[in-house]
């Protein structure tokens, strides 16, 4: 019996096939997200070579900023109560999740049997999210996949004091123009984006072990400030882009599971 | 009788409306309106004077362009709106507007009038627990100038037998809004979140005794109801106010019911009568010192906290639900005392941030969602 998970993001589209709610049969990331052609070909991604089609899936949880928008799911559940499944299924000792997204930032407190006691997110500014970081890797002109690399040859961290992305982006600029050395400031941008996440973190409690999801925890130079911040080890999901599908993979099983045996 | 749905769409008219229903009250009374800014307006005065006291609560996903003239990015979007409504002339029909300034934006808000209508600035004080006979003292002097520049503006005597009216008049219409209050919490299949909402509103734009009647024919047609088993979660909401509307939607969608309210818009004006007192002025002064759990209204022992979860246990609410005004100072710095004091009650709770310019809900309906998965 196969699930599918798919989650929509507001800058990237993912989707897990799962079977009988344990085995990966198939994953797949595109890099754009709801409103675009994003949805369509992650599905076209995922079920690419598995001999598996829409109407193999037994029950299919939509998630993510564009879960209402997929045609065909049988459930939308919030991204938040998905990638708390799919962390915990993953990393069972997991009590804080920090999650960056696109143009979200959430942190989740879970306890021991993985359900989410507290949650909070970012408000509607941009600061502390991938949008920021994206802003960033342009101005900068270093590919967003470097700025980790270039974080670590970093020889101390530039000050990025501004909370605000269009004032902080105008900070850099400043920044590069007095000549100062790029991987510096792109350190000072891990280190903004890391006091905005722990910020949220702080809200709900910081309890071992912390685990980091969403796409920016691909970035090690931002997993890097935020374990100084919060003076903690992180550690970092699997395919931390994926954690929302497979995390909604697994409640459609479960969903499924608790419909057929009543 | 008529059914519930059908006075509930009168009041939602109103509450849409304002403009319009002020309008049809001064073309059926040929009476004047006064503007009351957020929050404690004692309205009974300008009741007494034979005026409408209409309330200035700003405007639902209103764009804001000319405010930002005059007022900092982070004023609340309450007072933003008030700007942008007063600088469009929205405000110019009415025959005074009277501020009250127990925060600093109002302060500054009240020094920085565009609109044509004359405005009269009162003070609430703020020594109300701590010096309480002396703030009645002071606050009954406060109402007593307030009457008098009424009574100038407007070229009417208010008297004492009025006011004893007005005051009567807007006691029935706490009790009959407490009793609504109770009768929806009953009734959530036939009273959403947004439906309680708009039928409390509308007190804000009607004389108070037609507002009353209304709400006493819903009563009524609720208490005729049978009550039937809800399976969604129980909701109390605290804050300045819920709104736009479309957050009071996405939960319905998840399945909550407002069982109560602590919001400066609604139950926080309705919540306990104005007391008993020979001079009627008095009276007023004493519902200002002896009212409870307001951000706005300082008391040394923040029972804001204690008072919601008491409401939580009266209510048998599931949650409390945050509504934090973006820019609020005083809400803000509730927060974490009440965020400390739910955990020590296990009351579960959310963090809600409302700004009434947004036109964008996915993060508020991403927050609503996971919290009815979660409760």
């Amino acid at each position: 019996m196969y699930t599918l998970g798919i989650d929509i993001g507001s800058s990237s589209s993912k989707a897990v096939i799962l079977e009988d709610g344990q085995r990966t049969v198939a994953e797949a990331a595109v890099q754009v997200g709801t409103g675009t052609s994003g949805p369509s070909r992650v599905l076209e991604e995922v079920f690419a070579g598995t001999g598996l089609t829409r109407a193999d899936m037994a029950f299919t949880v939509a998630t993510g900023y564009g879960r209402f928008s997929i045609e065909g799911a049988d459930k939308q559940i919030s991204e938040i109560t998905c990638h708390a499944k799919g962390i915990h299924h993953l990393i069972p000792d997991a009590r804080t999740i920090i999650d960056i997204g696109g143009q979200d930032a959430k942190a989740i407190q879970l306890d021991s049997r993985g359900n989410i006691s507290k949650f909070v997110m970012n408000d509607k500014c941009a600061a502390g999210t991938g949008r920021f970081l994206d802003v960033m890797s342009r101005v900068l002109e270093i590919p967003l996949d470097k700025m980790g690399e270039a974080h670590f040859r970093a020889t101390e961290v530039a000050p990025v004091s501004s909370t605000c992305t269009v004032f902080a982006e105008s900070e850099v600029i400043s920044q590069l123009s007095k000549g100062l050395p790029r991987e510096n400031i792109v350190a000072g941008v891990h280190q903004s984006v890391a006091s905005k996440a722990c910020a949220l973190a702080y809200r709900v409690g910081v309890e071992p072990a912390v685990v980091m999801c969403g796409g920016v925890a691909q970035n090690p130079g931002v997993v890097d400030a935020m374990e100084k911040e919060l003076g903690q080890s992180i550690i970092v999901a699997p395919h931390p882009q994926l954690t929302g599908a497979l995390g909604a993979a697994l409640l459609a099983y479960e969903t499924w599971k608790k419909e057929h045996q009543a | 009788m008529r059914t519930v749905s059908e006075i509930v769409a009168q009041l939602r008219q109103v509450a849409d409306d304002p403009k319009g229903s002020v309008a049809r009250w001064q073309k059926e009374t040929g009476g004047r309106a006064v503007g009351v800014m957020p929050v404690y307006c004692p309205e009974e005065i300008i009741h007494a004077a034979g005026c409408l006291p209409v309330g200035m609560w700003g405007a639902q996903k209103k764009q804001i362009s000319k405010a930002r003239t005059y007022l900092p990015p982070f004023a609340c979007s309450v007072m933003q709106s008030v700007m942008e409504l007063e600088l469009e002339g929205a405000y110019d029909d009415l025959a005074a507007v009277v501020f009250s300034v127990p925060c600093d934006t109002l302060k500054c808000m009240s020094q920085k009038w565009h609109g044509k209508a004359p405005i009269i600035t009162f003070t609430h004080p703020q020594n109300r627990k701590a010096a309480q006979s002396a703030a009645n003292v002071f606050c009954r002097e406060e109402y007593a100038i307030l009457k008098a520049k009424l009574e100038d503006l407007l070229d009417v005597r208010i008297s004492s037998a009025a006011l004893k009216n007005s005051i009567a008049v807007y006691n029935a219409n706490r009790q009959a809004c407490r009793a609504f209050c109770d009768a929806a919490a009953r009734h959530p299949e036939l009273i959403s979140p947004a439906d309680r909402h708009a039928v409390i509103k509308a007190r804000w734009f009607m004389e108070k005794s037609q507002h009353t009647a209304l709400v006493q024919e819903l009563n009524a047609a609720l208490d005729a109801a049978p009550v039937v088993p809800f399976s969604g979660k129980k909701v109390i909401l605290t804050g300045i106010l819920a709104e736009p509307a479309e957050v009071l939607d996405i939960f319905a969608e998840n399945g909550f019911a407002v069982v109560a309210d602590d919001l400066a818009q609604e139950s926080r004006n309705f919540r306990q009568d104005v007391p008993e007192d020979d001079d009627p002025l008095m009276a007023l002064a004493k519902a200002w010192t002896a009212l409870d759990g307001c951000s706005l209204a300082v008391d040394p022992d923040k029972p804001r906290g204690k008072m919601l979860v008491d409401e939580v246990k009266r209510t048998g609410a599931d949650a409390v639900i945050v509504c934090m005004m973006k820019f609020c100072d005083p809400e803000e710095f509730d927060y974490p005392i009440l965020l400390e004091e739910f955990e020590a009650a296990g009351v579960r709770n959310l963090f809600l941030e409302i700004d009434q310019e947004t036109t964008s809900f996915e993060q508020a309906r991403t927050r609503i969602q996971t919290f009815a998965e979660i409760l």
